[in-house]
């Protein structure tokens, strides 16, 4: 019982303690205006280039742009620890890891499909983009495993944030990749190889394809592959967050360098 | 009339060394124009290249200021010096405007960045037909710039989270002022918008310096637009401070 109570309810009151953007003054510029403006950017940079559809972009744009609520969130949300000096209390306690940790992820999930999910709104109104009605269910659930799965990625850059000090940089730098590589602008036949197989061990790559794959009609049933796959590597990268701040515990105590970012 | 232009150069050249060395304002900055530069190169056709090239080492500069100098002042109340600088017997003007200048002058490692980076992975090849006017539109666009940055920053003096509105925006900006569309693609409405955008003009300039075309009365409006950024920042930040010391709100704590 404790145990769910800290998985849920620490979980949420540490989410809504240490990650700033939910202040008004930054949530609506930073996840409510900015995303619709990626979609429209990179809309309108096709359109000029001849690239692809309006619907290529704004499938891409509003499932990286998850990049933001997941990434920077779990960053700050373990980052903001050490700078509010209440990492050494937290660490110090018999909570046990697991829930401690992941529970702080669950919000950042439901936070980040939901500024998906109203860009896609959005912008789809904004461009005159219409989705088939079948496809609306399968699209939600992928851009909710996108979701999940950039959270484990946003888990495994904390861990690293506990030993670098520009968290904010590592973050940033986190979105530009997952910009170039998951393929939400370019798609996969105008890059090379190499880039293609970093992608694919990368959130959002197989989540951007299944989404598409789905506006254009296909079923749920034909793009499960991807979906699990997008499941399979959110998990991997959760384990890594984990297992990388539990060893990263261990160093800080050893090390005595808990404080040292 | 030598006191001021010392103090605008050593304000600059300060304000320029600190934000070489930050990692945000700096480093990130110049890989913040390379993602999105190669994302662009790969979105274009090869016959396009140079343009998304010239366009997004631009970007970079406007990447550059729009959050820094969103959070210009903000980052002062931080360190707790903005009520020392506006106690200061010089006018406050003369010490923010060099300070975003500076932070656009700093989008110069972006710009060169991307424009080797287009170079050495995408082999675009960067011919400059007029080397002098190319080299006048450069610092013309920076400081156009850097001008409606200091803008940006009294216009946000009242706002904690100052470089959320900045950071807010670097895409709009990125998008109507032509970096990589062209202004035609845009609804008409849009237009006029991008007329009093400096950048609008500076990307216009460098590319026209570059490709052959006429760009001195590109320069000339990015410069006019430059300074009547500043001229009306000044009356703005004026207003803004005779209210924030008429209430006592400042620093906003």
């Amino acid at each position: 019982m404790s145990t769910a109570r800290l998985f849920f309810v620490g979980g949420l009151t540490s989410y809504r303690a240490l990650f700033g953007f939910l202040s008004p003054a930054i949530f609506i510029p930073s996840l409510l205006v900015a995303p619709i403006f990626q979609v429209l950017l990179f809309v309108y940079i096709g359109r000029s280039a001849g690239a692809e559809s309006d619907t290529f972009y704004l499938v891409g744009n509003a499932i990286q742009y998850a990049a933001v609520p997941c990434v920077f969130a779990m960053t700050q949300i373990v980052s903001e620890e050490r700078y509010q000096q209440t990492l050494g209390f937290i660490l110090v306690s018999p909570a046990p890891r697991l829930p401690l940790f992941v529970g702080r992820a669950l919000p950042v999930v439901v936070n980040a499909f939901c500024v998906s999910a109203f860009t896609f709104v959005v912008g789809a109104r904004i461009l005159d983009v219409s989705f088939p009605s079948s496809s609306i269910g399968g699209i939600a659930l992928v851009t909710l495993l996108a979701a999940f799965s950039c959270t484990g990625l946003g888990l495994f850059v904390a861990a690293i944030g506990l030993v670098v000090r520009e968290t904010a940089v590592l973050a940033n730098v986190v979105f530009g990749l997952l910009l170039i590589f998951t393929h939400a602008n370019v798609p996969a036949s105008r890059t090379p190889a190499w880039m293609d197989a970093v992608g694919a061990v990368l959130p959002f790559t197989h989540a951007i394809e299944a989404a598409r794959l789905l506006a254009d009609g296909a079923s749920l049933g034909s793009v499960s592959g991807l979906a699990w796959k997008e499941l399979g590597i959110g998990t991997v990268y959760l384990a890594a967050g984990y297992l990388g701040l539990v060893w990263l515990e261990r160093l800080s105590r050893s090390r005595a360098t808990l404080e040292r970012g | 009339m030598r006191r001021t232009l010392r103090l605008l150069g050593v304000g600059w050249l300060l304000q320029m060394k600190m934000a070489s060395v930050s990692a945000f304002e700096g480093l990130l900055n110049v890989l913040w124009s390379l993602f999105f530069a190669t994302v662009a190169f790969f979105m274009f056709s090869p016959d396009a290249l140079l343009y998304a090239s010239l366009g997004a080492a631009v970007m970079g500069i406007w990447g550059a200021t729009s959050t820094s100098a969103g959070s210009a002042m903000q980052r002062e109340r931080r360190h707790g010096t903005l009520e020392l600088l506006v106690a200061a017997p010089v006018d406050f003007a003369l010490v923010l405007l060099p300070t975003t200048i500076a932070l656009a002058t700093v989008g110069i490692y972006s710009m060169v960045a991307t424009l080797v980076w287009g170079r050495l992975l995408f082999g675009i090849e960067l011919t400059i037909e007029h080397p002098l006017l190319f080299a006048l539109a450069i610092p013309a666009t920076i400081v156009s710039i850097g001008a409606l940055g200091f803008l940006m920053a009294v216009s946000f003096v009242r706002y904690r989270r100052a470089w959320a509105l900045g950071n807010m925006f670097e895409y709009p900006v990125w998008l109507v002022c032509g970096f990589l569309v062209p202004l035609s693609l845009f609804p008409g409405w849009v237009r006029p918008i991008s007329w009093v955008l400096a950048p609008t003009w500076g990307v216009t300039a460098i590319r026209e310096s570059a490709l052959g075309g006429e760009s001195l009365p590109d320069i000339a409006m990015c410069l006019g637009l430059g300074s009547l950024y500043v001229l009306v920042g000044v009356l703005v930040l004026d207003r803004m401070l005779d209210a924030a010391r008429a209430r006592a709100v400042l620093a906003l704590t």
